[in-house]
């Protein structure tokens, strides 16, 4: 059992494989089980890190630098136990979810291939209810893969799984427009593992380690490293989609399936973020600059901005969601001027701003997975997602509109929600250090994010109805998903100090997190 | 059982719990609904009678102290002036759940009504509650959201453009009181409530920054306390159904903002402090003119529930005048209106919902004779107009006799003049209804039959009852103003901690 790291990458990985070989119905079975199993071990994770503090393994007893080598510390559980509680709630709604849209029929006249299966059969034996399983299961195991490894190229590695995983997810119903996003985010994506992969070669040449650790120890500087980090920062904003790096994300997002949609929001664009958080903090901290800082930061505000405007201005519900993607992911950058070498290194304000945009990246993966299953409850069963054509739908799935809100209430950064929490640390430290242009955009995007998801429920809640055709039922489980990650959401703002006490283990800024405590 | 630690939870979840349940059911299940309604709302008003007793008999304090955040702790805390607020809710929420039962008999939505009433009964106690400025904070927007889908309920398009209204004006006051009490905790660290204050400490180093504080925060408090430039939203909001307008818009809502600024200048600036930054004349100023803005406009208003709605604007801003007076007779006077107001006012929201209900009367004009075959609403409404009017011995006289004091011991006169005129505003608003109702020519359109014309036909008792209850007690309010569990000697209680004399 101590092993529980392992199997958090294990368990998803075996049941992928053996719904993969399998196939057919017991696919989802095999899903299922891997999703319950792999929450069990990374709950287990958490209570080891949480007792006895990072946790360190070697694959094969062999030490850095020369074996590969795990590490859980408390970031890194925080976001493998996220993802475990979203992907949870993703598979228990994608059990029904498939059932209830069968996708196109498998028409051997329409010669589209998937490119996703290595062992892909035919056709017809291969329907998107399927496929998704052990699709997702790959996805799993590669993120919590990516959050566990600890050395940079074993970290490549993780990221490419991640993409293959996502743009087979994005195909997976074969429809025109899916298969176009799917290749332009195969693109950008590989774009982006380009530049990361000669960052890691410069680095390596430059350090002659890869592990993290090492070359956090190294304290590295000088032209090299900042070109490396440079190529490693690029390829990995281009991946977690900030602006104007994420012309790719609002097509691929809106046109996947809703459990995809969710899975890609909410956790896959996490994995590019943790990442960079990581180095930007751990290895190239000093190689940093506050120019360097101020422009990421200008990148973040502006995609607030403009993406929430975006949203606002979107037709389709899950387009719109798609943006509001793009915007909340501005936020998550905003965190790096603040917690970056703008004030004193020994600014308690620094760690408060890189747990507030963690806590931000948490409470936005709970309420952007529920907010995407909801559009897609909505999508299947009024046949549409026109925002404008909602009215009335409140009635009809009151407890999904319920949970819309109190996801955007999250969005919004409004108490008592885990967004209030993510955005009270990250204005505090904008006061602190009297950085007040970040405050005032936190607060106007906060104001915009609150008008597209007012025009959402305001159009739901108009009473006149056109009932075009009397809509299907909704199977409970899928509103318990969407209503169980909403209500998450706010719960984790209510009571926020144990997971903010569990990010600071063998978190950066160790000489400040002393500061904190007193 | 430690009661201190449990019994301000308790009076929290009394409320939240039955919500969620009624989240459960079905419209059609009304027994169910009803009897959760009723029996929470009951336990609520007996807790809250347990609290009272507690606090001013046995000079108990109730408090819990959750963890929030690293440094912060979410504070709830029972003393006298929470106590004001926490009664003022259980109570009228209690008879506000009858009437809404009532009112609301057969129209769709019920669930979702209830649902998010009982929300909004929730946020407002943990407002009153709330031990510190990040406790309030949380429960104050926790109340502008829960009340959006109330405002609107109808579904209509005019509903909808009052709750966009709403929104703009509630969430963009969120974020000036967000950001202002996050300046301040940078500056000051956690704020608690103390009577007194507690932030002196800052006055030499940071004087500009304490002003502009104060600023913020009084604008983010505004907008929920209607002062003038930030009440457009409320005469907006009186699309909502009667039982919204009567307990959230004429007690919850803008009690919220107004409560916020006692708080503020009270227990959190001290009113030493306040008047050293001479940030209280400014506040009287704009006070005194919504005081007289919002009668002059109630003048012009036709529609009863609009007119109601701008006296509310104006009679809110007696609390924040009289928080900006210094001396103990204009802070008895300030937080007794709390109370006051929001008794007199529910009266008279209850019978525009009654007259909307039962004769289809929105317009003041068609209230000719009303009085006549509806005598017992009219005299709930005669004793709530008379009542704001400020005539003695209802509880609106012993409000303002209070303010006037005040306004004479921190020499401030030309605070009197304001009250005069406002009672001489409010009467020419007030009177020409109730004078109308009682005496005018019954229209023929009401009835169309003459010989009905003076039957007696009162609306069903789930809406006369709670109608007649509250008038009942505003008039009580001022008869027992002495005895010891009479707002009035709860807000000499209040005001005795808080004392200041210049």
């Amino acid at each position: 059992m101590i092993e529980a790291a392992i199997w958090v990458i294990l368990i998803p990985l075996i049941c992928g494989l053996a719904a993969f070989a399998i196939g057919g119905r017991t696919s989802r079975l095999l899903g299922l089980i891997g999703a319950g199993l792999t929450t069990i071990a990374a709950f287990l994770l958490v209570a080891e890190v949480w007792v006895n503090g990072v946790w360190e393994y070697s694959l094969g007893g062999w030490e850095a630098p020369l074996g590969i080598s795990l590490r859980a510390d408390g970031l890194s559980t925080f976001m493998i136990a996220m993802t475990a509680v979203v992907g949870l709630g993703i598979s228990l709604y994608a059990v029904r979810y498939f059932a209830l849209t069968p996708g196109p029929s498998p028409d051997p006249s329409a010669p589209l291939r998937t490119g996703a299966g290595r062992g892909e059969k035919s056709q017809a034996t291969w329907l998107p209810s399927e496929s998704y399983w052990p699709l997702w299961m790959l996805l799993w195991a590669s993120l919590n893969a990516l959050f566990l490894s600890s050395d940079i190229f074993n970290l490549y590695v993780g990221l490419e799984l991640l993409t293959l995983a996502s743009v087979a997810l994005i195909i997976l119903e074969r429809e025109r427009a899916s298969i176009i996003a799917g290749l332009r985010y195969l693109l950008a994506a590989f774009l982006g593992s380009m530049a990361y992969l000669l960052g890691v070669a410069l680095l390596y040449a430059e350090a002659g380690v890869l592990d993290l650790q090492l070359l956090a120890d190294a304290e590295l500087t000088g032209t090299a490293v900042q070109v490396a980090g440079g190529l490693m920062a690029v390829g990995l904003l281009l991946k977690a989609a900030l602006f104007p790096m994420h012309f790719w994300l609002p097509a691929a997002h809106s046109s996947a399936p809703a459990p995809v949609s969710a899975a890609l929001s909410a956790l896959v664009v996490k994995a590019a973020f943790y990442l960079l958080i990581r180095l930007w903090f751990e290895v190239f901290e000093p190689a940093s600059s506050i120019a360097v800082e101020q422009v990421i930061g200008v990148l973040g505000a502006t995609a607030i901005i403009l993406g929430s405007f975006q949203a606002i201005r979107q037709a389709r519900l899950k387009m719109m969601i798609a943006y509001s993607t793009v915007a909340q992911v501005g936020y998550l950058f905003v965190m790096i001027p603040l917690a970056g070498s703008f004030g004193d290194p020994q600014d308690v304000w620094r760690f408060e701003a890189w747990t507030g945009g963690l806590y931000h990246a948490l409470s936005h993966g709970f309420a952007k997975a529920s907010m995407f299953l909801a559009a897609g409850v909505i999508l299947s069963s009024l046949g549409h997602d026109r925002v404008w054509n909602l009215a009335g739908s409140a009635a009809r799935f009151p407890v999904i509109y319920l949970s819309f809100g109190i996801a955007g209430m999250s969005l919004m950064g409004l108490p008592p929600s885990a967004g209030f929490v993510g955005k009270w640390l990250m204005l505090t430290s904008a006061v602190e250090s009297a950085q007040w242009w970040w405050a005032v955009i936190l607060l106007v995007g906060g104001l915009l994010t609150a008008g597209y998801v007012a025009i959402v429920l305001s159009q739901a809640l108009q009473r006149d109805v056109e009932i075009d055709r009397e809509p299907d039922p909704i199977p409970r489980i899928m509103t318990l998903s969407v209503f169980g990650l909403a209500v998450l959401s706010m719960l984790l703002g209510l009571r926020a100090a144990e997971p903010l006490e569990f990010l600071e283990i063998g978190a950066p800024f160790q000489t400040l997190i002393t500061t904190v405590e007193e | 059982m430690d009661w201190g630690f449990w019994l301000p939870q308790i009076m929290l979840f009394s409320s939240l719990i039955p919500a969620l349940v009624i989240f459960l059911l079905r419209d059609e299940q009304f027994w169910p609904r009803t009897i959760l309604n009723l029996s929470a709302s009951g336990l609520k008003l007996i807790l809250a009678g347990f609290m009272a007793w507690g606090v001013l008999a046995e000079g108990r304090t109730y408090e819990a102290s959750l963890p929030f955040l690293h440094d912060q702790e979410l504070l709830l805390r029972v003393e006298p002036l929470s106590l004001m607020l926490v009664g003022l809710s259980s109570i009228l929420w209690f008879i506000t759940t009858i009437y809404a039962i009532g009112y609301l008999e057969n129209s769709p939505h019920r669930t979702r009504f209830f649902g998010f009433f009982s929300l909004c009964v929730t946020a407002t106690i943990g407002i009153a509650l709330a031990g510190n400025l990040i406790t309030f904070l949380i429960f104050y927007e926790m109340l502008s959201v829960v009340t959006y889908p109330l405002v609107v309920h109808r579904g209509t398009p005019e509903a909808l453009a009052a709750g966009r209204t709403y929104l703009l004006y509630t969430l963009g006051g969120g974020v000036l009181l967000l950001i202002g009490i996050i300046w301040l905790q940078v500056l000051a660290g956690p704020v608690e409530f103390v009577a007194g204050g507690t932030i002196q400490f800052l006055a030499d180093d940071h004087q500009a920054s304490l002003i502009v504080i104060f600023a913020l925060l009084i604008a983010g408090l505004g907008v929920k306390a209607a002062i003038v430039p930030l009440h457009r939203w409320l005469p907006e909001a009186m699309i909502a159904p009667a039982p919204v307008s009567a307990l959230l818009h004429a007690v919850a809502v803008v009690k919220a903002g107004a409560y916020g600024i006692v708080r503020v200048v009270y227990d959190v600036y001290g009113l030493e402090l306040s008047r050293d930054l001479g940030v209280l004349i400014p506040l009287a100023l704009i006070a005194s003119f919504t005081i007289i803005y919002g009668s002059v406009r109630a003048l012009t208003e036709f529609d009863l529930k609009r007119r109601l709605a701008y006296s509310t604007v104006s009679q809110v801003s007696y609390i924040a005048l009289g928080t900006a007076l210094i001396g103990p007779a204009a802070t008895v006077g300030a937080t007794v209106h709390l109370i006051h107001q929001g008794v007199m006012k529910i009266t008279l929201f209850f019978c525009a919902g009654v007259f909307a209900e039962a004769r289809h009367i929105h317009d003041i004009r068609e209230m000719s004779g009303v009085g006549r075959s509806m005598p017992l609403t009219m005299s709930a409404f005669t004793l709530g107009a008379f009542g704001m009017i400020g005539v003695p011995p209802l509880a609106g006289f012993v409000s303002k006799w209070h303010l006037g004091i005040g306004s004479l011991e921190s020499d401030q006169p030309w605070v009197i003049a304001i009250l005069i005129t406002s009672s001489i505003l409010n009467s020419a608003y007030f009177l020409p209804i109730v004078y109308k109702g009682w005496f005018g020519e019954p229209h023929e359109d009401i009835e169309g039959v003459e010989a009905e014309r003076f039957q007696i036909r009162e609306a069903p008792w789930s809406l006369l009852g709670p109608s007649l209850t509250t008038a009942g007690v505003s008039l009580l309010a001022g008869l027992l103003a002495a005895w010891i569990y009479s707002p009035l000697s709860l807000a000499e209680i209040v005001a005795n901690q808080r004392i200041f004399l210049p």
